[in-house]
């Protein structure tokens, strides 16, 4: 695929990867989380259509930056996995000019992350959104076994994992839905760290914008107490918590 | 080097004990510090683990301070003496605590009591006593208005009438003609090596070279200063004696050179109440002497440590009187006393040494603090301890900032230092003559109203025809704005050069200038603010429709945008090629102007918190900023238009050409610290690599403050329970709570970068 629909993008520093990278947001999402903070990038319509080529001229004015600070290029979004061809297309070029890849995924797409995809892709960054099937689809109003499946993948294929779980009270922080992730992360030899990020509203604004409710106005961010039940439940498991 | 710096029997047998253990060198010979360095010094490539926290003596000699700045916060000074014209020796010595300090002087009789210093100007003095309710001395007022000329009425003498209208409208702002220019690093490192005597022997030497010369007013001129720089040294050595200390000769230990050159600094800013009083580069001068000691068993790290903590204790509170006007434009009562630690020398070893490592360690041991405004010189050739230290220490109190050695160093030396904020000079070769700056933004203005002003609609540029059409025209608006600016940059220099005669004839740094080589270079600091809003502004004209509306007399008050337009900050050269272009154009016109004293022509992209006030004077300008609104700092994008996080907006401010602005251009970033990673060590890792980028991208300047909004608004709201938060501000850190509140609202908006 030449083009695809592109939301923003930005120069980041270890938000999504290592190091300072070139974060592509995709527009095109097939879940729905409450806590979503880009409701922006929900449909591929709303994006704009951008060319392989565009978007790696624009990369290409940051790869001597990036080589010198240390870092690489992220497909965020929305979904990359929505637009796979396109994503393929453009890890293969930001292979040729010399940087380090993570994609930024839900997995629930992992069916059609092809081999040549993952064989460009230095780094998966997995959101496991919940353990519970009953809680996997009340917060994403998806299923969570593709998602299973696809880590058990890139683990047997030995690719580099950093696990994403997002902490929000009331919603995924039962200690058995997290106990369940936990458990699962700690027999898949290639994470490399559980980043335990904890909810904030900071997209409630981007909400507002498109006339659309925030589901979690009245939930609140979590407290020290419980950010720190949930990282020490992933570390009893011997798997290292940033 | 220097005609005649013969060196007497006397102080060469004086100097025999002093400079035991140094390698010889051109500098035992003649005053060459930089040689002295070179030869002598030891570099550091460890990292900080060997650093000494602060003794009880200095915690408490520290605290006796912080509880005097609470008074002074809430009564806008703690005290003056409004009877003594200051000089160096005018007042008696003064001591925070005699049996305690370990090194001594202070710039009046006592702590935080304010002098004041007429001969720049009589009024600055008395509208700066009257805001704090205090009555200058009638005997003092008498002498500056009978029988002694200002160098502010002096300016004002020779000011012309275009010049007056200029500087009333605020099309050319902040012009040091009723304060000191500042912007001059003694070479305060030379008292200590050599001693007050050999250095008057130098001076005389330099002026009896002079006498093979015919008398013209130049020469006349030069014979007159360096008689001055002598008897400028006498003081010093009897201001020094005056605390018990015989600088006659060099210092013979570690606590003599930091007591030596401190006193010479003292004596500076006893003397000169100048915008900016930067310190030079001293940290790995004074390590070869702490070295020695701590050698020879003479000196523990702990007592290094707190040499250097005492010596930036009296650096911390160095003060002047001010008034309102002046605390507007530079808010927080700067002095920018610059140290310029780190770089690398011209033969590949870095100049880091242990002594580097502890003047940033004075920032854990007497907490944050805007001075002295700590500069390191970044190259990423720099040993992967000190950056990785350097990090640490931004990150934890934002207390630092970074200029690019790899810019300065080729174009000026290995021993540069910067003065003010971005201002680079060769330590006691090359001097500035502060210019301020012109407001660009204003400029485009008048260009377009045929050079009326936009808010009171005085005719302050010579009259040409306005813009008429209902649309501004991409072609005619920059044909204005060339004819404009070549008025303005006219304008300036010959401001700029009667305010410099008439402050080498009033108000001349006697004792900095005997801590410089003769004869001096100097540079010409000129400057440019609004830039980021003059880009913006011909980028919305040449690639969107911009409406101008009128008011009933013709004039431009306001301007509807119509479409969307490049900006400057996104790293897209639509937009930022026209801030070079605006960048070179100007600096080529002022180059045009001969300058006062054969001055070399520079220019800065720096604003330091006046963006703030020219803001505020400027109205509605093309790019949909609303009159009044603040500029970005420095050569910042403006606020919230740089669209793709912060390493975007820094490269299109490293396409600025530092050759054509080589008197600074200045970043200001505010980042958040999980914005630079998730745990500590990362973050370090990150900000390192962000910096070695940055300078490879040819950034020159970077202020990093890494804080949460939260944190701002809660200093705003509670400022009593952040006295001692600092924050970097285009070129200088200050303590924000002592920012007005529309300027800590104006770095609040500042675009907040959540992640770089």
């Amino acid at each position: 695929m030449n083009t695809g629909s592109v939301h923003s993008w930005d120069i980041a520093t270890s938000v999504d990867g290592p190091g300072t990278r070139f974060v592509l947001f995709l527009s095109g999402c097939p879940l729905r989380c409450l806590y979503c903070h880009n409701p922006d990038t929900w449909h591929m319509r709303d994006g704009h259509r951008m060319t392989v080529d565009e978007v790696a001229a624009e990369m290409s004015k940051y790869v001597r930056f990036i080589k010198v600070a240390g870092g690489g290029m992220t497909i965020s979004g929305g979904e990359p996995l929505l637009q796979p061809a396109f994503t393929a297309a453009l890890f293969r070029r930001a292979k040729e000019l010399g940087l380090h890849t993570a994609l930024d995924t839900s997995g629930f797409l992992g069916a059609r992350a092809s081999d040549e995809l993952l064989a460009d892709t230095d780094l998966v960054l997995l959101d496991i959104k919940s353990w519970d099937p009953a809680t996997y689809r009340r917060v994403t109003r998806g299923e969570v076994a593709p998602t299973l499946t696809f880590a058990r993948r890139l683990a047997d294929m030995g690719k580099p994992m950093w696990v994403r779980f997002v902490l929000v009270p009331g919603h995924t922080d039962d200690p058995a839905n997290i106990e369940g992730i936990a458990r699962f992360v700690s027999t898949l030899d290639t994470v490399e760290r559980v980043e335990v990020l904890p909810f904030h509203k900071l997209g409630a604004p981007k909400y507002a914008a498109l006339g659309i409710p925030f589901p979690l106005e009245n939930t609140p961010t979590p407290d020290a107490e419980l950010v720190r039940r949930v990282r020490s439940q992933f570390s009893d498991r011997g798997v290292p918590v940033h | 080097m220097r005609p005649g710096a013969v060196i007497e029997e006397t102080s060469l047998r004086a100097a025999g004990s002093a400079w035991q253990g140094f390698r010889p060198g051109r500098w035992a010979d003649e005053i060459d510090v930089r040689d002295f360095i070179q030869a002598n010094y030891s570099p550091y490539t460890g990292d900080s683990a060997f650093l000494a926290g602060p003794t009880p003596r200095t915690t408490a000699l520290w605290k006796r301070l912080t509880t005097m700045f609470v008074d002074e916060r809430a009564r806008g000074i703690y005290d003056v003496d409004t009877h003594t014209p200051s000089s160096i020796t005018a007042h008696a010595p003064g001591y925070i605590d005699r049996e305690h300090e370990l090194i001594v002087g202070l710039q009046t009789d006592a702590p935080l009591k304010r002098a004041i210093m007429p001969q720049g100007g009589l009024r600055i003095v008395e509208s700066g006593l009257k805001t704090y309710g205090y009555e200058l001395d009638p005997q003092v007022r008498k002498i500056f208005t009978q029988y002694r000329k200002t160098h502010n009425d002096g300016v004002f003498d020779a000011y012309t009438a275009e010049i007056r209208r200029a500087r009333k409208a605020g099309i050319i702002t902040g012009l040091p003609d009723a304060y000191g220019r500042g912007r001059i690093i003694g070479d305060y490192r030379r008292v200590a090596l050599y001693g007050v005597d050999r250095l008057i022997t130098a001076k005389e030497a330099e002026r009896a070279a002079l006498d093979e010369l015919w008398s013209t007013e130049d020469v006349i001129r030069d014979r007159e200063e360096l008689a001055e720089q002598i008897r400028a040294l006498e003081e010093l050595r009897q201001m020094a004696a005056s605390y018990g200390h015989d600088i006659s000769g060099p210092a013979t230990t570690g606590r003599e050179a930091v007591q030596w050159l401190y006193f010479a600094y003292l004596a500076a800013v006893k003397e000169q109440n100048g915008a900016a009083m930067s310190l030079g580069r001293t940290s790995t001068f004074l390590d070869v002497y702490l070295q020695r000691d701590l050698d020879e068993g003479r000196l523990t790290e702990s007592e290094a440590q707190e040499l250097v903590d005492d010596l930036v204790i009296k650096l911390r509170i160095v003060r002047f009187l001010r008034t309102p006007e002046y605390d507007q434009l530079f808010s927080g009562d700067p002095t920018w006393v610059t140290e310029s630690i780190g770089g690398m020398g011209s033969d590949g070893r870095p100049l880091v040494t242990r002594t580097s490592f502890r003047f940033l360690q004075t920032l854990y041991n007497l907490g944050p603090a805007p001075e002295p405004n700590l500069t390191v010189l970044w190259s990423s050739h720099l040993p992967e301890g000190f950056k990785r230290f350097c990090a640490k220490v931004s990150i934890d109190t934002s207390s630092i900032q970074y200029e690019n050695d790899e810019l300065i160093r080729p174009r000026f030396s290995d021993d540069t230092a910067i003065a003010c904020c971005v201002s680079a000079m060769r330590v006691g070769e090359q001097m500035q003559l502060f210019g301020a700056r012109v407001n660009l933004a204003k400029a485009l203005l008048y260009a377009i109203n045929g050079g009326r002003d936009e808010i009171s609609g005085v005719q302050v540029a010579p009259a040409s025809p306005p813009l008429t059409g209902e649309y501004l025209d991409a072609n005619e608006v920059r044909a204005a704005f060339d004819r404009m600016t070549d008025w303005l940059a006219k304008t300036y220099v010959e401001a700029l050069n009667i305010i410099h005669s008439m402050h080498d004839k009033c108000a001349y740094e006697r004792i900095e200038m005997a801590l410089h080589d003769h004869p001096v270079q100097r540079l010409l600091g000129c400057g440019v603010a609004g830039l980021s809003v003059v880009a913006d502004s011909l980028s919305a004209i040449q690639h969107a429709r911009v409406r101008v509306i009128r008011d009933e007399t013709g004039l431009a008050v306001d301007y509807a945008v119509e479409g969307d337009f490049p900006k400057y900050g996104n790293n897209d050269d639509r937009a930022d090629a026209i801030a070079v272009d605006l960048v070179e154009d100007f600096m080529t016109k002022v180059r045009r102007y001969p300058a006062h004293r054969d001055a070399v022509h520079t220019q800065s992209v720096l604003t330091i918190t006046s963006n703030v006030v020219y803001g505020k004077h400027t109205g509605n300008t093309p790019d949909g900023r609303r009159a009044g609104e603040p500029f970005a700092p420095g050569a910042n994008p403006m606020n919230g238009r740089d669209k793709h996080g912060l390493v975007a907006a820094a490269l299109s401010v490293a396409k600025l050409p530092y050759d054509q602005a080589q008197d600074g251009i200045s970043l200001t970033a505010s980042i958040t610290p999980t914005g630079l990673g998730r745990t500590a060590d990362e973050q370090v890792t990150n900000l390192v690599g962000v910096l070695d980028a940055y300078t490879d991208a040819g950034g020159f300047h970077l202020n990093a403050n890494v804080l949460n909004r939260e944190t701002l608004l809660d200093a705003m709201a509670h400022p009593e329970n952040h006295p001692q938060l600092t924050i970097r501000v285009s070129g200088y850190a200050v303590n924000f709570i002592r920012l007005t509140p529309e300027q800590q609202r104006d770095v609040i908006n500042r675009t907040f970068h959540e992640s770089l």
